[in-house]
């Protein structure tokens, strides 16, 4: 107990982050728990209460994450009263484990950073949890899947609450089992249960790299707590500090679908639409955004990492919006789209402190129209017998007006038009980026256009164009539960960005003390970049316009240029991985089982087949006559008498 | 005293026992070659301790008689049981203990 307070009494001293004292909670914030607690208990009742809560299920669910909502909301004005740079407070908890050298304190730290996550989290996440209710309807499952979410919410509130490495891992695997779950939750349905364990499994890899980062903290700092890995990551050798920055890459890579590991996201589209849209929106994939910006003490100090992390984010957003480009599946359309704005939250926080800010900014309105999109997806498919092939919509805007003007919203803000979300939080993230590296920035503009072109294309092919639809009954509106979730987020879908950025100081400087700011000089005039950036939005527009909005759409698929091909293959991601590491992982297993089977089976079976044979010959001694046993003995005895008189008569 | 004569007794008891032990069947009688080769035994040690004028052997010949009395005992209460359950003193019938 007196290690214990001693050690909170370092905290509250030592810790600073970026120049941010951080105090231990009191009041209000010592109630922080309660944020992980609530959705938690909710998944309990849930998941442990059996049939007898199917009636009240959802609205448990429910009212758990909103409940966790308001407490966030209510945190949220407290911090508010804070100082701007007063704002991060430690919640010791209970004493883990105190192992050796090693001590682990479960303790919370909420600051700028994780509020901002928890208010995203908990609020996109209720949004979907009402949107559910209405979408899962009929399914008699519901109950779990309500539990299942719960059990989402948590583990991801975990994750950006811990104050040390080894607890936010455990809201990490909270994160991926939750997302196998929820990805399998038609386990009927084989593609639904084989894509829910490719999940899992690429997963895996990204947790090795957690494991090995958690591992090299412990061997350099002594500690995985957050405190004292960023006070003495300036004491390491640059060598350490970028294997660290790779390792928590490799992590990010995993749960964040960047590439290489971005080959689970697109299959997860297996599970029930508004999974998609808290997998993609407001938990999991938002993740790996978050620890490189809460590592950004080690990436400061690691330029070599850094860099990684751009590559990764401008190979990945240029490789899922081209796949986004060639899907016919509405759902795995938007997930390549994920793919890429995630790309474009890696890459600005792989810029360092002139970028972490605006990664989380793109990230919280990325939530926001990527969760109505998702939402409107669903509501699409729901009126649409459960039909994703976007080349059997067409004309749905008469259909389904609230979900085609929602879905609108949600369009013009990805696409990043002024004045929607979008454009704020993308834009600088491509000044950032233009600042840094030219090429880079290229890449960011190039990307944008590309994301104008298969978005146009998404929007023409569902709700414009000839009615495709062979349905006796017309597709129809969802009901109210479902849209209003829909029209909340298609409002911050339009002002969400500006908000964000005016509305007093703005997210940048609310997530400065946490985050750091840099400002550099950019190449160009800031209009001239921005009239670059809308021009090339404006042709990728005109070119989904001239391919799919002048011509009437084909209901069969065309042959496509090779290009198109490859896009409809994920870029060849599944026949890299199979033919790289599964074909050869399957030789490897099959001769290693050669060579047990053979070799080390074959010594040990040989050697007791040996040895009982030679037994069995030596059975036959054994005749039972106690005559010839006797007789033995005399000759035995005989042949002794004989040797000592050999031995003594010389 | 030549000793010569008692060792050629013993030799000749102790032949006849071993060869009462190795050919005939019957349990008792094996039993009592092997009772005979033992008292030609004791015959050789008395026989040796007179030649040496000490009771070494003599008393060698007391451990004997006293592990033959033992042996007796329960040699024969095993044979003794063997015959009541199967009806038969062959040693060649009581070959059963083995794979």
């Amino acid at each position: 107990m007196s290690t214990y307070s001693a050690l909170t009494a370092a905290v509250t001293t030592q810790a600073e982050e970026h120049g941010q004292a951080v105090a231990e909670a009191t009041g209000v914030f010592s109630w922080t728990w309660l944020l992980i607690a609530i959705p938690l208990l909710g998944a309990a009742i849930l998941l442990l209460g059996g049939r007898r809560t199917n009636s009240v299920g959802h609205l448990i669910g429910t009212a758990a994450s909103s409940l966790s909502f308001v407490v966030g909301v209510v945190l949220f004005f407290a911090m508010l009263g804070e100082g701007a740079t007063e704002r991060a407070f430690t919640v010791p908890l209970w004493e883990w484990f105190n192992a050796g050298g090693y001590e682990v304190q479960v303790s919370l730290l909420l600051d700028q950073l994780s509020m901002a996550f928890v208010l995203l989290i908990t609020g996109v996440g209720s949004l979907i949890h009402v949107y559910s209710i209405g979408y899962m309807e009929h399914d008699e499952n519901r109950r779990r899947f309500f539990g299942y979410l719960n059990l989402f919410v948590a583990a991801m509130l975990l994750l950006v609450l811990a104050a040390d490495y080894l607890i936010l891992f455990i809201g990490w695997e909270g994160v991926g089992l939750a997302s196998y779950l929820l990805i399998g939750f038609w386990q009927h349905k084989p593609s639904a249960a084989v894509a829910a364990k490719k999940a899992f499994i690429v997963n895996r890899v990204g947790d090795m790299g957690m494991i090995l980062a958690i591992s090299s903290m412990l061997a350099v700092f002594g500690s995985s707590a957050f405190d004292v890995v960023f006070a003495s990551a300036d004491g390491a050798s640059t060598g350490w500090l970028t294997a660290i920055g790779l390792f928590l890459l490799l992590g990010a890579c995993g749960k964040s679908a960047q590439f290489p590991l971005q080959s689970w996201l697109l299959d997860a589209m297996e599970g029930p639409t508004p999974v998609s849209a808290l997998i993609h929106a407001a938990t999991m994939v938002t993740a790996g955004v978050y620890l490189i910006v809460r590592s950004a003490a080690i990436y400061d100090l690691a330029p070599d990492a850094r860099t990684a992390v751009v590559i990764v984010g401008t190979i990945t957003l240029l490789m899922g919006a081209i796949i986004g480009c060639a899907k016919d599946d509405i759902k795995k359309a938007l997930a390549g789209s994920t793919m890429s704005q995630i790309g474009y939250m890696m890459l600005a926080a792989g810029l360092g402190p002139a970028g972490y800010a605006f990664a989380i900014f793109h990230l919280i309105t990325h939530g926001f129209f990527k969760a109505n999109m998702f939402l409107g997806a669903g509501s699409v498919m729901h009126g649409m017998n459960d039909e994703v092939d976007m080349r059997k919509y067409g004309g749905l805007r008469v259909a389904m007006p609230v979900t085609f003007a929602t879905f609108a919203m949600g369009y013009l803000a990805i696409i990043g038009i002024p004045p929607f979300a979008g454009y704020f939080s993308k834009d600088r993230i491509i000044e950032a980026a233009l600042a840094e590296n030219w090429v880079i920035g290229a890449c960011a503009i190039l990307g944008a256009g590309i994301t104008a072109f298969y978005m146009t294309r998404v929007m023409l092919m569902t709700f414009f164009g000839s009615r495709r639809w062979k349905q006796s009954q017309p597709p129809h509106e969802s009901p109210p539960v479902m849209t209003i979730p829909l029209i909340v987020l298609a409002v911050l879908s339009v002002v969400g960005g500006a908000g964000l950025l005016y509305v007093s100081a703005g997210i940048v400087e609310w997530l400065a003390p946490v985050t750091g700011e840099e400002h550099h000089d950019l190449p160009i005039p800031l209009a001239a970049i921005i009239a670059i950036t809308l021009a090339t939005v404006l042709a990728g527009i005109a070119i989904a316009w001239g391919m799919y909005g002048r011509k009437p759409i084909r209901e069969d698929v065309p042959a496509g240029n090779p290009l198109t091909v490859a896009a409809r293959r994920d870029l060849y991601g599944d026949a890299f991985n199979e033919a790289v590491l599964m074909r050869p992982g399957q030789y490897l297993t099959r001769s290693l089982v050669y060579v047990e089977n053979r070799g080390v089976d074959g010594a040990v079976v040989g050697t007791a087949t040996a040895i009982g044979g030679l037994s069995s010959r030596l059975r036959r001694w054994q005749t039972g006559f106690v005559r010839s046993y006797a007789l033995t003995m005399l000759a035995g005895a005989g042949f002794v008498v004989v040797a000592m008189l050999l031995v003594r008569l010389p | 005293m030549s000793p010569t004569p008692f060792l050629v007794l013993s030799a000749i008891l102790f032949t006849i026992g071993g060869a009462g032990v190795l050919l005939r069947r019957n349990a008792l009688v094996a039993f009592m070659s092997v009772e005979l080769m033992l008292n030609a035994a004791n015959l050789a040690f008395v026989t040796f301790a007179r030649m040496h004028g000490n009771l070494h052997g003599q008393i060698v010949a007391f451990f004997v008689m006293v592990v033959a009395a033992a042996e007796v005992v329960v040699g024969l209460a095993i044979i003794v049981t063997i015959f009541r359950t199967r009806r038969s003193a062959s040693v060649d019938d009581a070959s059963l203990l083995k794979l």
